[in-house]
Parts: structure tokens; sequence; C-alpha cells
């Protein structure tokens, strides 16, 4: 037995002797990951690597996170489970938090393989190298305008468990250091990126510009209104930046955005000239080499969609029967949009009595504005893909009482009458009833007119623009007011406000800072703007100061005018068999009835709070004021 | 006779989870929770014995613990009139006012200066927190006539020389409900520093505007903004009979 038992013991030793000398085993290359070595010496997968450092990077409003456009006056969410953002008292201190290093890590990683890649192209590296130097910059250009100065952290860190941490303790940087941070970093890599026009997902030279453009506009406003807000500041700037620089930055900005525009490279988008606002509106959704558009968010049908045409699309229209209608649009943003002769004025529903005024048709109220303002939103009486919107209320009686149905276009008896007749849109407004409007108005910004954009499966891939020229016409606009050029200004501002119908120019005489507030507002609405603008230039804890709603403010063209919730305006149609007026509607303003609170954004909002996990690991750090 | 058999199956499940149910319930009791807070800690706001009263959920300060880790803050929220209360487990905290916070100047509320203070919690405690408000306002009067409500107050600096402040603007409001404040008024008049002739001697009316559902109350109060301060000081509430 035993001798046995050792033969085939020493025959099996035998075998895997053999085996062992004929096969690596131990120094086989691994069959499903990829090696460092093997990824830096592919420019295919380096690229890949950096695809997922693009797909990282933080934004706050925008197609996928669409919800964030109801947080201000802009726009009313439409759905149950969001009302609580027009019910709150006031916003969180912790709001728009964002503190992710291990993004920055990422990306710092990413250089460091990069610069000892030596198997890549040169020219492929330096491009890989700008790219990710790129993101890096736009990542703290987004810390900076939420948290104030962060940390600078160019190099990994690297800890050992025992060792002691406090060498790795980095204090917070001034908020002005950051910003020079930025502008030093496009400058050092802009000519390293690739200058063509079409390319529109990736960084470019135009992109890097556009950047710098934006974040030294923001640093001399921060300068220069800080003033408005002296409790918001820390020690050493860390929050805050002195007047001093304001110029500097100012002309940072306008140095920049006048080399973008005279370069010739991209062109305000015109395709359109006979009808502007579908031209406005074209400018959103032309993926053609549209020459407007300096840096997007791509998507692509069947692969990467986003659900914004599905969440925000008119309730009668709607190819997803359950939803539809999110985005509300308010009066707060519609009555912003100047008359075409350059003049602010309300909507006119009442006469100097204070009487409704009749219209025969429901879009005659909105004549003879700004065409932005059809090109960004679906007003009553418009079309959405070429049919008719449905947006009515109710049906009002010549002595104002009002019949109308809790459900979307709901048939009921009107006194008088013997058959049973529609008495409200099949697109809302109905009160307190999601999934329609609730204001009067949706949304037609980035809205997908397309075939099946509107189904849950299939998504739109409309773009979602960080960049585009418009934006930096009114950044030199804005560098240039600043600093007492109203001349360039006008210059500027005017190219844009051509393109949105205005045949008179504005004089340099009427280039003044609400008009400047003005202009960004109704030209970037729905663009992600307006929480950052309104932070920069100190006007936040002013518009959003917790009043209560007046629907009688009436307060167009005022850049500090308090606007803490939205408003509706809801038409009516007029029964009165017989008189002049049957059939023809009337317009009421009216705070949806959801919205309970107005809200309060505290001076502690101005920079987000950093939360305490994040203090407790870095002594050094030190929380943001007023909170 | 099959559903009394089944019955009688079901009685017998219910026999056998008896001792499981009460098992368990002596071990949630024992084992399982910990035991909930149970000292108060309250106190007010208090400027040489007066309260500072100031806007409901807007003033907070901060109760510091150490000895469990990563530390993070429990907010204390100061209610209309200048008092508040938290229920908290015994133990050592540090109270510390964040900059900025509150219509006062918070900085020397401890010992010799210091920014913070120590609390000793064992049992329930009482502890007023001597803060310098920049201003206070001395001796509201609160009267109607008609639908109209009207204030007259006074307006003491408390705070002079390098850290002065100027008063921005006084405000009287009219609320439906005992929360007074911008955010609850239904009428507002407003005076702005410029107006003011005499500081001792300030009168505001307002009118109150027609109320849904009809009340025939309303509550009045004033406050004074600080120029370059966030959050307002506040008179008392006063509940005015209207017509």
């Amino acid at each position: 037995m035993k001798t046995y038992n050792i033969l085939i013991l020493s025959v099996i030793l035998a075998v895997s002797l053999i085996s062992c000398d004929h096969d690596n085993f131990l120094s086989r290359s691994p069959q499903d990951v990829l090696l460092e070595d093997q990824v830096w010496s592919n420019p295919d997968l380096v690229r890949s690597n950096l695809a997922s450092l693009y797909d990282n990077k933080p934004d706050y409003q925008e197609l996928e996170q669409y919800w964030n456009f109801t947080d201000f006056d802009e726009a009313f969410p439409s759905r149950n489970g969001d009302y609580w953002r027009v019910r709150r008292q006031n916003y969180d201190y912790g709001a728009w938090e964002y503190w992710d290093y291990g993004y920055v890590h990422n990306i710092n990683l990413f250089l460091t393989r990069a610069e000892n890649a030596d198997e890549l192209d040169p020219a492929d590296k330096s491009q890989f190298i700008a790219e990710a130097r790129f993101l890096r910059a736009n990542v703290y250009f987004e810390m900076v305008k939420r948290m104030g100065g962060v940390p600078l952290l160019t190099d990994t860190l690297s800890y050992e468990v025992g060792e002691d941490p406090a060498p790795l303790y980095t204090p917070r940087a001034a908020e002005a250091e950051v910003y020079d941070f930025i502008i030093s970093e496009i400058d050092a890599i802009a000519s390293d990126l690739p200058t063509d026009p079409t390319i529109k997902s990736t960084a470019t030279w135009g992109a890097a510009l556009a950047i710098k453009s934006r974040a030294a506009l923001y640093a001399g406003s921060i300068a220069r209104y800080g003033a408005n807000t002296p409790s918001v500041s820390l020690s050493n700037g860390v929050v805050g930046i002195p007047e001093g620089r304001a110029e500097g930055y100012y002309q940072t900005a306008l140095d920049a955005a006048t080399e973008l525009i005279e370069s010739g490279r991209y062109s305000l988008y015109m395709r359109n000239p006979n009808d502007l606002s579908a031209n406005f509106n074209d400018l959103f959704q032309d993926k053609q080499d549209n020459p407007e558009v300096i840096w997007a968010q791509d998507y692509l049908l069947q692969s990467e969609t986003h659900q914004f045409t599905v969440n925000s699309q008119p309730k009668s229209l709607t190819e997803e029967g359950a939803v539809a209608g999110f985005i509300n649009p308010t009066l707060n943003l519609v009555q912003e949009f100047e008359l075409l002769d350059n003049t602010f004025a309300p909507l006119p529903n009442r006469d100097s009595n204070g009487d409704l005024i009749a219209y025969e048709d429901k879009s005659e109220i909105f004549a003879n504005r700004d065409a932005r303002l059809a090109g960004t939103v679906m007003l009553p009486g418009s079309q959405f893909k070429g049919q008719d919107l449905d947006i009515w209320a109710g049906v009002m009686e010549s002595d104002g009482t009002i019949t109308t149905g809790d459900q979307f276009g709901q048939q009921k008896m009107l006194p008088g009458e013997s058959e049973p007749e529609q008495v409200v849109g099949f697109d809302g407004p109905i009160d307190q009833l999601e999934l329609g409007t609730q204001t009067g108005f949706y949304i037609r910004k980035y809205l997908d007119p397309a075939p099946a954009a509107g189904r849950i499966g299939t998504g739109s891939d409309v773009w979602w623009i960080h960049y585009r020229l418009g934006e930096i016409y009114l950044n030199a606009a804005e560098a240039a007011f600043e600093l007492g050029d109203n001349d360039l200004a006008a210059d500027y501002i005017n190219e844009v406000r051509q393109r949105a119908g205005f045949t008179d120019d504005l004089d340099p005489g009427e280039i003044t800072f609400d008009r400047i507030v003005h202009e960004r507002k109704v030209e970037l609405a729905f663009e992600g703007h307006q929480l950052w603008d309104y932070k920069r230039w100190r006007i936040a804890h002013q518009v959003w100061n917790g009043a209560p709603l007046d629907i009688d403010a009436d307060t167009p063209g005022d850049a500090t005018a308090p606007s803490a919730g939205p408003i509706g305006l809801w038409p009516y149609k007029i029964h009165d068999p017989g008189g002049a007026d049957d059939g023809h509607w009337v317009f009421v303003e009216r705070v949806p009835s959801v919205v309970t609170n107005p809200v309060t954004f505290r001076l502690g909002n101005y920079y987000s709070r950093i939360n305490a996990g994040v203090l407790s690991s870095n002594p050094e750090l030190v929380q943001n004021p007023n909170q | 006779m099959q559903n009394s058999k089944v019955i009688t199956m079901k009685i017998q499940h219910i026999v056998w989870l008896l001792p499981v149910v009460l098992f368990t319930a002596c071990s949630l009791n024992n084992y399982d929770n910990y035991d909930e807070p149970e000292s108060t800690l309250e106190g007010a706001f208090l400027h040489n014995g007066d309260s500072v009263r100031v806007s409901y959920n807007n003033v907070t300060f901060e109760l510091w613990q150490g000895g469990f880790g990563a530390e993070s803050p429990i907010n204390v929220t100061v209610d209309q009139n200048g008092s508040y209360s938290a229920v908290l487990f015994d133990g050592e905290y540090r109270l510390v006012i964040p900059p900025g916070q509150g219509p006062f100047i918070g900085s020397g509320i401890g010992e010799g200066g210091s920014d913070t203070l120590q609390v000793q919690l064992k049992g329930d405690q009482k502890l007023d927190i001597q803060i310098t408000p920049y201003f206070m306002i001395r001796n509201p009067e609160f009267s109607t006539s008609g639908r109209t409500v009207s204030a007259n107050f006074a307006v003491e600096q408390i705070v002079t020389g390098a850290n002065a402040q100027n008063v921005e603007f006084v405000q009287l409001y009219v609320s439906k409900t005992n929360y007074v404040d911008t955010r609850t008024s239904i009428g507002t008049t407003t005076m702005n520093s410029g107006d003011i002739n005499d500081m001792s001697d300030i009168n505001l009316s307002v009118d109150v505007p027609a109320m849904t559902p009809t009340q025939d109350y309303v509550f009045a109060r004033v406050g004074v903004k600080t120029t370059a301060v966030e959050d307002m000081i506040f008179s008392q509430i006063q509940k005015m009979q209207i017509n």
C-alpha cells in the first residue's frame, strides 16, 4: 500500500515539475486588464482614459440634471416630488457644495503618467497633457465659484498607514490665487490644443480662451462687487478678492474674449435670418458644424442620450404618456424680454383702470418682443413640432366668474349653453396638477423636436453647450463696460441684440450695470449661468430676498428687484355669447398655489458650506463665512 | 372540521411565536437601544438682562463635543424671542457662535474674551449667553386705528467705536401668525435711515390688507437692519385687534 502511494505521488510531482518548466505560470501577463505601460504606449487607450475624465467633470444646471433649472425664479417644477423646491424658505448652506479631490487626484495621476510616457508620439503627448490640464483648470473653476479659495493641489499625494499625515494638510488658497492658477494654466496650454473650430466635444484653443474669459470676468466682478457684501469674506483672501485687482481681471477677460472673437474661427449662428426666433432656437439644436458652439457635451442616439425632452415636453404633445411638462418658465423671466424698441414693459394684461384687456389672439399679448423670447419659451398660442399648443386655464364670464376643470382638456356645461364644451387647455395650466404647465409656459430652449426624442427609451441627442460665442460677446461687453469703455461695450452687446431682432442699437450711454445683467439673463436663460452670475455680482441676496411674491411688482430690467419665487400668467377664454369679446382671451397673473414660500438666499449661501467630514480630516481648513 | 383544524394549527403557531416575541421585546429594551439624550440646555441671548430678539429659523450657534472621532457640530437654532433650548447627552461641550451669525458681536462670549464658551452639562442646565448687539429696540408701542397698525419705538446704538455700524433701515411688519418678519409679512413699511430724524422717536404705520380667510387680529413687530450685517434685530411680537 505505502509503496503504491509514494509511487503515485512521485508521478504527480514529476508531471507538475515538467509542466512548470514548459509554462512560466507565475510570469504570465494577465488577459483581462491592461497594464500601465500598455495603456501609455497606445494613444487610443490614453484617449479613452481621458474620456472618463471628461465624463466626470462636474456641472450644475444641465440637461441631465434638468431639475436644477427650477431652483430659482426662472422656472417652476411641475412635479409632485419637486414641489419642495418652491416651498423652502431658504437654500441650504450646503447647497452647490463641490469638493472632489478624488477627481483632481485622477487628473494629476493622469498627468504624472503622461509626463513619463516615452512611447507616445510627442504631438499626441503634449495634446493629452494640455487637455488634462484644461480639465483641471475647469474643475478648479467649478470649485472656486462654489467654495471660494480651495487647496491647490497640482501633484498626486500618497500616504502610507502609520505615517504622520500633517505634511499632507494643505490650507485653502486665496480665492484670487485659484483664479490666477486657472488663467496661468490656460495661458500655458492654449497653444498645445487644436485650433480646429469643428472640434466641439473636447478641449480646443477656443474652449481654453472661453474659459479664461469667463473665469477672469468672475474674478473681476467679485473684486468689484464684493464691496456690496463686506461680511462675505475670510482672512487672507480665502474668500473675497481685493478691489484693486478688478481692473486687471476685467482686462484679461476682455483680451481673451477679443482674441477669440477676432480670430474669426467662430461666428454668431445665423442660418435662418427670416425667422429670428427659430434661428435662436436652432442655435441649440443644430449640431452640423455649428459656427457658434465652442465647447459642448455631446450625445449620440442609441448610445448616450438624455431625458431632458422627455421630462419637459408639453403635455398635449407628449410621446411618453405619464411624463411631461417639468420645467415651466415663469412670468418673471418672460417679462424680462424687452419690446423691440429697446424699452422694458410688463405684459399688458390690464388697462390703466386695472381692467383685463381682451385679445383676439392668444399670442398678441407677446407681440413685438425680443425674438429670443419665443426662441426660449413656448408661449400660449405658439407651436411645437408644427402642432398648436393648448394652453389656457379656464373660461371667464363677463362678470368675472370662472369655470375650469381639474383634468387636462376637461369638458363642462357653461352657463346658458346646452352642450358641454372644453373649459381648460390640454396643456393646462391647472393649479396643483403636475405634468402640465402651472405657469402658462413651457420651455423651448434645448427641447428636441425630433421624433421619439420624447420617449424614455430613445431620448434626445441634443448637446449641452458649455461655451458659445454669444456668451463671449457678452463677456467682452461686460468687461469693457467695467473698464469704462462704453463704446466698445455697446459694439459687442449690439452684435448679440441685432441677432435677436433689435434694429435700433443701444447708445454707449445706455449701457449700465442693469443692462449687462438683463442681457445675460435673456440671452443665457436656461444655460446654467444665473446662479454663478448673481453670486459674482453679489445681487443674489437682493433678488432672492425672501419677500412675499408681488404679482404687481413688474420690474423688468431692474437687476436687483426682488424675485423670490415663480409667478405665472394664465390665459382665460371669455364666454359672453353675443358680446364683442366672446371667444377672446384675457390674462391673469398668478402665483401657483404650490408655491408656499418665497425663498431666501442668505449671505452664507454665497460660498457653500464645507462639510464637517472634510473639515475634521484637515485641520488647516476654515469654514466659509456667515453660516 | 377542516377549518377548526387550521385554526388549532394557527393557535399553536402563535403559542410558539409568543416567547420569540417576548424575547425580542426584552432584548430590544435591554441591549439594542441607546438611551435618548435627557439633559436640557436652555437659555437666551441677553444684553444686560434684555432679550435680543431675532427672526425665526435664522440665527444658530454650534455645540461641539470632542472625543468621538471626526467632529461635527450640533446646530442650535435661536427662537424669535432670543431663547433657545437643546436636549443633549451629559458631557463637555464647546459653544461657538460662528462669525457673521446673528445681529450682534458674539466673539467675546467666553472667559477672558475667548470666542468659545465651555459648557459642562450634567442634568438640566440654564445658560444665558451674553452678547453685544449692534442696536437695541427700546419701548416699542403698537396701536391700531381701523385697519391701520402704528408703532412707535426708539433705536439705541450699543456698539460704538471701531466696530460701530449704521442703521440701514427700520421696518414694521404685520403677519397673520405669530411668526413675524419679512418672510411672513402681509404688509410692510420701510423707513430708510436717511428718513429717520430722531432715533429715539420713530413712527411707522401700515395698512392691513384684506385677509383670506378673514381674521380680526394680526401680529405686529418692528425690526432694525444694521448695514453690512445680515440678521436683523426685532422687538417683541404684539397681537393687535383690528376691525
